[in-house]
């Protein structure tokens, strides 16, 4: 077991059923999505089977069971921004990323989520970028705010 | 010791996303790097609801107020050295007309601190009034505090408008050892922030309301159910509910009384239906959030079978005010059957975008080109408005004089719901707009009803068609007819409201699904398998709009003649329309 689970799995000592989600989000926050390996050790810790366990995480959806990208993109669906135009905004996306939502690019530095909304509807249309928004996206603009991310990923090295 | 002057810095979602936090930090360091700091208070508010970017105030001790609108980084300089030191006011970013006429026809209740005070400063609160409404509370009798907030006449905020007092009245007369307040914070239609914006901004006020909660049922347990999709407002509510436990708002002996009191907070993982009530409560105990049926009401079964209280946000933050000023105070505002303020979220092809509280009873048309600032493109009119989200319909602009009120919006198909407005011009497509909320309604529903899992999906697939020019005349009354029968045949709110925003649409804009389904056409000029490419002359101003922003160079243009788009160049991308303000491209 890695030592983040260990930890994770010792702030919940003595949880029950109650704290699934929030284990969950927390063994999110550090992996970066749910593996199998981490579902079996919270189900040994809960007394919960494993299939219960997938049965709450792929309700909601937060939780995800593949490795996102290094820079993580959500565009916004939210009815602001649908009537803003996001729906071409992601077409773009998906175009110059080559994957299509909920998949990560073959290098590993993107991966594109499409959320229902963001809350900054005034922005629209929006997309996030690590936590980072890019307010009123125009279409032409996506390639340079992909260049951005790329320079800063060989800048910052490690691809 | 003369009082300091003060600097707002509008620090919300939306704030710190056009680089609030910058400007602050030099605000900072230009202050102190002249030795002036000492005679300033940088104050770091909530998002006051209008979307200008960074907003920045400078207060006098008199009160005196100046407000810069779209601040950047190069502009700290200028308003430290013009405006602070030589006391003339940096006209380039000053707060024009728009900025003062957003705020001059709103009233301010719920949205009162929110981009007036430090959220995270919990003294600014109390010299606020805060905690004065939770004080002379905890003196009183809890019966006294029900039926205050019932003779108030305030109801939910989140969407249904139950009668809040009622709700309370009932968890109170429940038996049972403990019960529980729930605040429903998972603000999942899309389109409304205000739940966001008032906890970002004014976080006290809400746990301020669901301590008196607490105290006039007999609970002593209270659980914010927020958005995962909200981190600044988790985190500051957190802090909020850190910082009134120090002060003895909450724990043990809630402002000094024998009533204990206490607040955690549950972040939700992403599912619009665990705003319905008894999913909501599902997804606290560790369950799939699906919804049950009703009766046992939570106020009799709620949260691990005890008697519970859950109203949202808005509605809690109303209550400090309506202990503090009188029931009659608040019944005196809105109209008949809907008293109080709403807070909408306006958006959309629409000048102004933000929060904007008005009296209830304000009619749709007033909120547009009052606090709106009318359309967005001068060219294109008011067509319709969609209220309520995927629960809501849409309105037609001859509809426009509707007061917003519960009973008049059901009359009309649409819903009060949570209070999103998205204004829609001509060139919005009603079908598409139909489509949109069916998709989305289709990805959140439960699963656990045939008629909304497998009927929606039907719904959709049929929408679908219709806007890619595939309809066929028996499609709209399919629509109609598997509309209704999801409405009357499903177990929860979603369920049961899902269609709205087909059926309205169907009622109100007919001849848009005709124009699909007959014509082939998109008279709004959105739908894109439906579009020609060519440019319409008599629409046409010769602004080369279309031909700057094409990235195949298939558009044609010369100063003073009109576009033309090269069929065989066309890549169908749809640029040019997008960039075309005046629906001169079909």
């Amino acid at each position: 077991m890695s030592r983040a689970m260990d930890s994770i799995l010792k702030k919940y000592r003595r949880a029950g059923i109650d704290s699934l989600i929030p284990m969950l989000q927390d063994v999110q926050a550090e992996q970066g999505y749910l593996s199998k390996d981490a579902v079996a050790e919270i189900g040994r810790h809960l007394k919960v089977p494993a299939s219960k366990i997938y049965g709450v995480a792929t309700f909601y959806n937060q939780f995800r069971f593949e490795k996102l990208g290094r820079y993580h993109i959500q565009i916004c669906r939210g009815t602001a921004c649908h009537v803003k135009g996001s729906a071409t905004l992601q077409k773009v996306l998906e175009q110059q990323l080559g994957v299509k939502a909920g998949q990560t690019t073959r290098d590993g530095l993107f991966s594109l989520e499409v959320v229902a909304c963001i809350g900054a509807c005034g922005l629209a249309p929006v997309i996030s970028v690590n936590g980072e928004f890019h307010a009123s996206v125009k279409q032409e603009e996506v390639g340079k705010i992909l260049d951005v991310y790329r320079r800063r990923a060989e800048s910052e090295g490690g691809v | 010791m003369s009082e300091k002057r003060k600097i707002l810095i509008c620090m919300g979602t939306s704030g710190i996303a056009a680089g609030a936090t910058g400007v602050a930090r030099l605000f900072e360091q230009e202050l102190g790097k002249r030795n002036l700091a000492d005679g300033f208070q940088i104050i770091r508010t909530g998002d006051r609801g209008l979307f200008r970017d960074v907003l920045v105030d400078v207060i006098e001790p008199d009160g005196q107020r100046t407000t810069y609108e779209y601040v950047k980084a190069e502009d700290v300089v200028p308003i430290v050295e013009e405006h602070l030191i030589e006391g003339n006011p940096y006209a380039k970013r000053l707060a024009g007309k728009s900025y003062h006429d957003f705020f001059k026809s709103q009233m301010r209740i719920v949205l009162k601190n929110c981009g007036e005070i430090d959220p995270e400063d919990i003294e600014a609160y109390v010299m606020h009034d805060g905690y004065s409404a939770l004080r002379k509370a905890v003196q009183d009798d809890s019966a006294q505090i029900v039926k205050t907030v019932t003779d108030s006449g305030l109801r939910g905020r989140g969407g249904a408008g139950f009668l809040t007092g009622m709700k309370w009245k009932f968890c109170r007369e429940a038996a049972g050892d403990q019960k529980y307040i729930v605040c429903n914070a998972d603000e999942g239609d899309p389109g409304a922030f205000m739940d966001r914006s008032v906890l970002e901004g004014d976080p006290h006020a809400v746990i301020e309301g669901m301590a008196i909660a607490g105290f006039a049922v007999g609970a002593s347990r209270g659980v914010v159910y927020c958005r995962a999709e909200y981190p600044l407002a988790v985190k500051r509510l957190q802090k909020a509910i850190d910082q009134s436990r120090e002060k003895g708002f909450l724990g043990k002996s809630v402002c000094g009384s024998p009533f204990e009191f206490d607040i955690s907070i549950m972040q939700g993982a992403g599912a619009f239906v665990c705003g319905e009530e008894t999913a909501l409560l599902a997804s606290i105990e560790g369950k799939r959030g699906t919804p049950r049926i009703k009766p046992p009401f939570p106020a009799q079964q709620g949260l691990w079978g005890k008697p519970t209280v859950i109203n949202n946000v808005e509605t809690f933050a109303n209550v400090p005010h309506i202990i503090n000023h009188g029931a009659e105070w608040f019944a005196s505002i809105g109209t008949e059957k809907s008293k109080g303020t709403k807070v909408f979220a306006l958006a959309g092809k629409v000048k102004n975008t933000g929060l904007v509280e008005v009296p209830m009873g304000t009619t749709i048309r007033e909120l547009v080109f009052g606090p709106g600032g009318g359309m967005l493109h001068k060219k294109l009119g008011l067509k319709g408005v969609q209220l309520g989200g995927p629960s809501g319909g849409c309105i037609p602009a001859a509809m426009a004089d509707t007061p917003i009120d519960y009973e008049s919006l059901q009359s009309t198909g649409a819903i009060m719901g949570s209070g999103g407005v998205i204004i829609m011009d001509e060139k919005t497509c009603m079908v598409d707009v139909a489509r949109y909320f069916t998709g989305f309604t289709v990805s959140e529903s439960c699963g656990q009803c045939t008629p909304c899992r497998v009927g929606l999906k039907r719904m959709h697939e049929v929408l679908t068609r219709v806007v890619e020019g595939e309809g066929v005349p028996a499609d709209l009354e399919f629509l109609g007819n598997m509309g209704n029968t999801i409405c009357s045949t499903s177990l929860c709110g979603l369920g049961q409201t899902a269609p709205n925003p087909v059926l309205t649409t169907l009622r109100y804009f007919r001849d848009e699904f005709d124009a699909h389904v007959h014509r082939r056409e998109c008279p709004a000029h959105v739908c894109t398998t439906l579009m020609h490419y060519e440019v319409i002359e008599d629409m046409c101003i010769k602004c080369g709009a279309c031909a700057k922003v094409c990235p195949a160079g298939a558009v044609t243009w010369e100063r003073g003649k009109t576009a033309r788009i090269d069929p065989a160049k066309c890549t169908r991308c749809n640029a040019c329309n997008t960039a075309c303000k005046y629906m001169a491209i079909r």
